[in-house]
């Protein structure tokens, strides 16, 4: 029992930082109705800053402030800059778009950093503390207080801030959000940085047990995407939950089913995705659209 | 000087001409409405006016001043809204929400200013919520403003796009088919609700019908399109007395 909490607990810790970028994903697919290939590379690189930045002596705790803007000012960068122009193209194009992108962001940190795995500090221990008989880490701990931080955020500003009011009514309906008087372009623009910034803390909590390389996230984001179809691409609340389940989920097989171990936790995640879409594609929070016959 | 001046406003989609030199002007204080058969411009010419269609010829001059040259974010700031033939609510949010988003033109939040609480941004948030439910008191919704407007019947729902529509204290309302899709009950509501905006409200408006019986009830003046021209206007019984008019509804004789 007690070995069984411990996984959970450190599911929790792996599931807040899927639950991150999944919920990155759905900013992004509510404002556009695209799914962004290139998220995990753009929180890759925005760990990469913020590691040069501590290799330079700044402090993690400044460190990670100033990464999460750059990283929000990157993202408004990028939309501006690269869909922006290609915004009214068939979503097919955008997809290719952002595939492009992932690639080039990808080579560009590889240019810089090289492919090197490099360690990552983390401001927490990992030594264990003893809660209701489980040894959970305080690294995990870490992940899950500071997930939960930024998740709260989130929530806070898009349902309980004029901006955030206006940031959705763009996403559902441009047109009349136009006529409205919201300019909706910077909307979109401002939904980028914010799921750019959002998608860095994943990059920067997953880091320490990952090692810091370009290739670094290509796995998370699976883990993101299962997360995100799970919760319903929609909703930015289903994609927490489903990151926490995802985390917990993979976690637990890892470590009790026979034959999966660390090396088919990966396929535990393409399993959830086709569960999902085969049995309930709107996923667990979504709406399911009604079409008139 | 007229509220709204429309001048040789000329649109085509192609080869197709949607409306061919069509001039008309509302006056402050007005109720005018554009009448005419299916197809006859009256939702293009709208979306004209508030720069959704730019147009191919002519010239829209709201108080004086061209509305062609700014983009559509700031026609409202103008005093101009809007209501939608189909309706174009938020459906995910709830009535509030939707008639503060119609408020969105009057609050000047930035995004740091959001994130940032400061006591004058949540002051004027809460004159906005203060706002929007005086609104929505007016058109009667006050008791359904924490419900989700996806699941009020059209008839409410228009109701929600109308309060949404005022909520940003516009000069100038377009309706667009204000009584279409809704039941024969409802109509008189909606007439009646209608006459308070302007009277109340001091509200202009300009509005496109299809039902005849509401439209010369409410109007002040009638513009009557067929196939993107102006065929005749006038008063509700100069226009029903029109033989070009009864000619493009009933056909000739």
């Amino acid at each position: 029992m007690q070995d069984f909490l411990q996984q959970v607990v450190s599911g929790i810790a792996t599931g807040g930082i899927f639950a991150s970028l999944a919920l990155a994903l759905v900013l992004i697919y509510n404002a556009m109705g695209l799914v962004n290939f290139a998220q995990g590379e753009m929180a890759m690189l925005a760990t990469f800053t913020a590691l040069s930045l501590i290799q330079r002596g700044v402090d993690y705790w400044i460190a990670l402030p100033v990464t999460l803007v750059l990283a929000f000012v990157g993202g408004v960068v990028i939309q501006r800059v690269v869909i922006r122009p290609v915004e009214r193209a068939p979503v097919l194009t955008l997809v290719i778009v952002t595939l492009g992108l992932a690639t080039l962001i990808n080579g560009l940190a590889g240019f810089l950093f090289g492919y090197v795995p490099r360690s990552f500090p983390s401001p927490f221990s990992v030594q264990t503390v003893s809660i209701l008989g489980a040894f959970a880490s305080y690294q995990d701990l870490g992940v899950i207080v500071v997930s939960a931080i930024v998740l709260v955020l989130m929530y806070v500003l898009l349902q309980r801030t004029p901006i955030g009011l206006a940031m959705r009514a763009a996403a559902h309906q441009p047109e009349a959000s136009r006529l409205l008087g919201i300019r909706v372009s910077w909307m979109l623009a401002l939904g980028w940085g914010l799921a750019s910034a959002v998608g860095a803390v994943s990059g920067i909590m997953a880091a320490p047990a990952l090692l810091l390389e370009p290739n670094m996230m290509q796995t998370v984001i699976i883990y993101a995407f299962a997360a995100a179809v799970l919760g319903g691409i929609e909703s930015p609340l289903g994609a927490v939950l489903g990151g926490l389940i995802v985390g917990v989920t993979v976690n637990l097989a890892g470590a009790y089913v026979p034959g999966v171990g660390g090396d088919l936790q990966l396929a535990v995640a393409f399993a959830i995705i086709i569960a999902v879409l085969v049995l309930k594609p709107n996923g667990l929070m979504g709406r399911g659209s009604v079409r008139r016959a | 000087m007229a509220l709204l001046d429309v001048r040789d406003l000329s649109v085509r989609f192609g080869g197709v001409i949607a409306l061919d030199g069509v001039s008309f002007s509302v006056e402050a204080g007005q109720v005018v409405a554009v009448i005419g058969p299916n197809g006859a411009g009256k939702t293009t010419l709208f979306n004209v006016v508030t720069r959704v269609y730019r147009p191919a010829g002519g010239s829209v001059h709201l108080d004086g001043q061209s509305v062609l040259g700014i983009s559509p974010h700031q026609v409202i700031k103008r005093g101009l809204a809007r209501t939608f033939q189909n309706v174009a609510l938020f459906r995910s949010m709830t009535v509030l929400e939707n008639v503060l988003v119609g408020n969105h033109s009057r609050t000047h939040t930035t995004f740091l200013g959001a994130a940032v609480p400061t006591p004058g941004a949540s002051r004027m948030e809460s004159e906005a919520r203060k706002r929007a439910m005086e609104v929505l008191e007016f058109v009667g919704l006050a008791g359904r403003a924490a419900e989700p407007v996806a699941s009020l019947p059209f008839g409410t729902q228009k109701k929600v796009e109308l309060a949404r529509a005022l909520a940003s204290k516009p000069r100038l309302l377009l309706l667009d088919e204000p009584a279409g899709g809704i039941s024969h009950e409802e109509v008189g509501g909606v007439a009646a609700l209608l006459r308070r905006i302007h009277s109340e409200l001091d509200v202009t408006v300009l509005l496109v019908e299809h039902n005849m019986g509401f439209v010369m009830g409410l109007s002040d003046h009638v513009v009557v399109l067929d196939f993107g021209r102006k065929i005749a206007e006038g008063t509700p019984d100069q226009i029903q007395r029109n033989p070009a008019v009864i000619e493009a509804y009933l056909g000739a004789a």
